[in-house]
């Protein structure tokens, strides 16, 4: 496989699109484990083919656009989410020689896909012209200010150590050890920041289904919602892949297994680890997380910074 | 500053690790069509029509059942046979109205209206809720083996006269008590 080639790009696609879509089965199995329930497994063997299920479902539901909703952003919303998520794979490298583009400002971009997230989200809100949903877009940008800033600050310790913000070169960088070790702090706040970036519990107050019915998709169904919930499970795999890039030493791993299997492992520990997330930690109010963002966590990632950039300077 | 480190980390790592454990306990879940749940005896579920060990019905129409039934759902009318049992003429139970309070089976002199542990009682149209007496009867004898009502009451019917009955004395001839 070359990078960049059309075989690979559609791979990646599928298999992106594919992994997002299982996650509706995994993070129904695993909360149910977690639960000590059983989870779908009525389906197909293990409950596999709720996936498939689900689909048809969501395919053939009808779509519905409110009259009374704005129909430019109401329709543009949901196809903002996926391209950008899905855009944002593009400079993944999931191995060395599986990925898309080497971009020599991945990092950058990443960060830039994740902004304009923010607003289908809060396009989402906004047009659909109802007043839960207005709120969920309310508290969508109050989120976005507070953890867009401590998420691009935490990961320039990354950027200091390894000289680059390109991804593949961040990989590289991180042959002796892995960027955890020294940058711990900065792998927690961005842990953190990701929860947030994806919306999901417990940082999914946009939705916050208990609270605001389903917050800024009240309004939306059939495929429309379709494409926010696998824009959602997409976020979590970017994320997580993102984390396992960035800290974790990417494809990098004992020769035993492809370097490919390497990563999808890795990166499947930290998605189960967010199910995890989602299963034990409460919501915590929008206000609480600003202040906790910036009261805390921003200075914490200063700090870190600051620390990361003086012990370089002092090698 | 600790008790903000306590509140945001520690408690929230601690949560963490004890939802985790929960990956090592059995579930609760019961497959439930394919896993029977057990049945107590004396569940309160669908209600039957018992027989007595002679094989007759042991319904004998006093409509107890039907006036201790708190949602009404019980109709029955009153027959005789030509030896003088009494015999619901139609018995029916609207299931859709039932609440399984077992009031009827306390309610009923014979041992004839019983409920067993059958719950699964799920229709697609309404009036399959509806049982009629050919429903409800069944040919055994539920939970009281012995039990015949014309064989202990004091009740005449031919072949049986009074007196007759199982641990019952003769009338008294009130003529043979005058001074």
């Amino acid at each position: 496989m070359e990078i960049g080639s059309g075989l690979t790009i559609g791979l990646i696609l599928g298999t992106v699109i594919g992994v997002a879509a299982m996650l509706i089965w995994v993070e129904r199995r695993l909360l149910g484990l977690w639960q000590e329930r059983l989870g779908p497994n009525r389906v197909g063997p293990l409950g596999l083919f709720q996936v498939v299920a689900d689909m048809i479902k969501i395919f053939t539901k009808e779509d519905w656009t409110p009259p009374f909703a704005d129909k430019f952003s109401f329709v543009l919303a949901p196809a903002i989410i996926m391209t950008v998520v899905l855009l944002s794979f593009a400079v993944i490298p999931f191995a060395p020689n599986i990925g898309i583009v080497d971009s020599n400002i991945g990092i950058l971009f990443v960060l830039a896909m994740a902004s304009i997230g923010a607003y289908s989200v809060m396009l989402g809100g906004l047009s659909s012209d109802n007043k839960y949903a207005l709120l969920g877009s309310l508290r969508a940008a109050a989120q976005m200010v507070s953890y867009e800033v401590f998420m691009g600050i935490s990961l320039l310790g990354v950027v200091a150590l390894s000289g680059s913000f390109d991804l593949r070169e961040i990989v590289h960088a991180q042959e002796d050890m892995w960027f955890v070790v020294p940058q711990f702090i900065g792998f927690v706040i961005f842990l953190i920041a990701g929860v947030a970036e994806s919306h999901r519990l417990p940082f999914d107050i946009p939705e916050a289904e208990q609270e605001i019915c389903a917050g800024y998709h009240t309004e939306y169904s059939g495929m429309k919602f379709g494409m926010f919930f696998v824009g959602e499970y997409l976020g979590l795999v970017l994320v997580s892949s993102l984390i396992t890039v960035l800290f974790f030493g990417g494809w990098m791993g004992p020769a035993f297994l492809p370097p490919v299997v390497w990563f999808a492992l890795k990166s499947g520990v930290f998605i189960c680890f967010f199910i995890l997330l989602r299963a034990a930690i409460p919501r915590p109010r929008y206000d609480q997380l600003m202040s906790y963002g910036w009261l805390f966590l921003l200075p914490l990632s200063l700090l870190n910074l600051l620390v990361t950039g003086a012990l370089i300077l002092m090698n | 500053m600790f008790k903000l480190i306590q509140d945001t980390l520690i408690s929230q790592v601690v949560t963490l690790w004890n939802v985790f454990r929960h990956l090592f306990v059995k579930a609760d879940t019961v497959e439930y069509p394919d896993q029977q749940p057990y049945m107590f005896p004396r569940w309160r579920g669908r209600i039957i029509l018992s027989r007595d060990p002679d094989g007759e019905e042991r319904c004998v129409a006093c409509n107890l059942c039907a006036v201790a039934c708190p949602v009404d759902c019980i109709a029955l009318q009153k027959a005789e046979t030509d030896d003088g049992r009494w015999y619901p003429e139609f018995f029916r139970i609207n299931f859709s109205r039932c609440i399984m309070c077992g009031f009827c089976e306390e309610a009923c002199p014979t041992h004839a209206i019983q409920l067993t542990p059958d719950f699964e009682m799920a229709e697609y149209k309404r009036q399959d809720m509806v049982w009629e007496k050919e429903d409800l009867l069944i040919s055994g004898t539920g939970k009281y083996h012995d039990y015949n009502f014309y064989r202990v009451a004091g009740l005449a019917i031919a072949g049986k006269d009074k007196g007759e009955a199982l641990n019952e004395d003769k009338p008294v001839d009130v003529r043979s008590l005058l001074p």
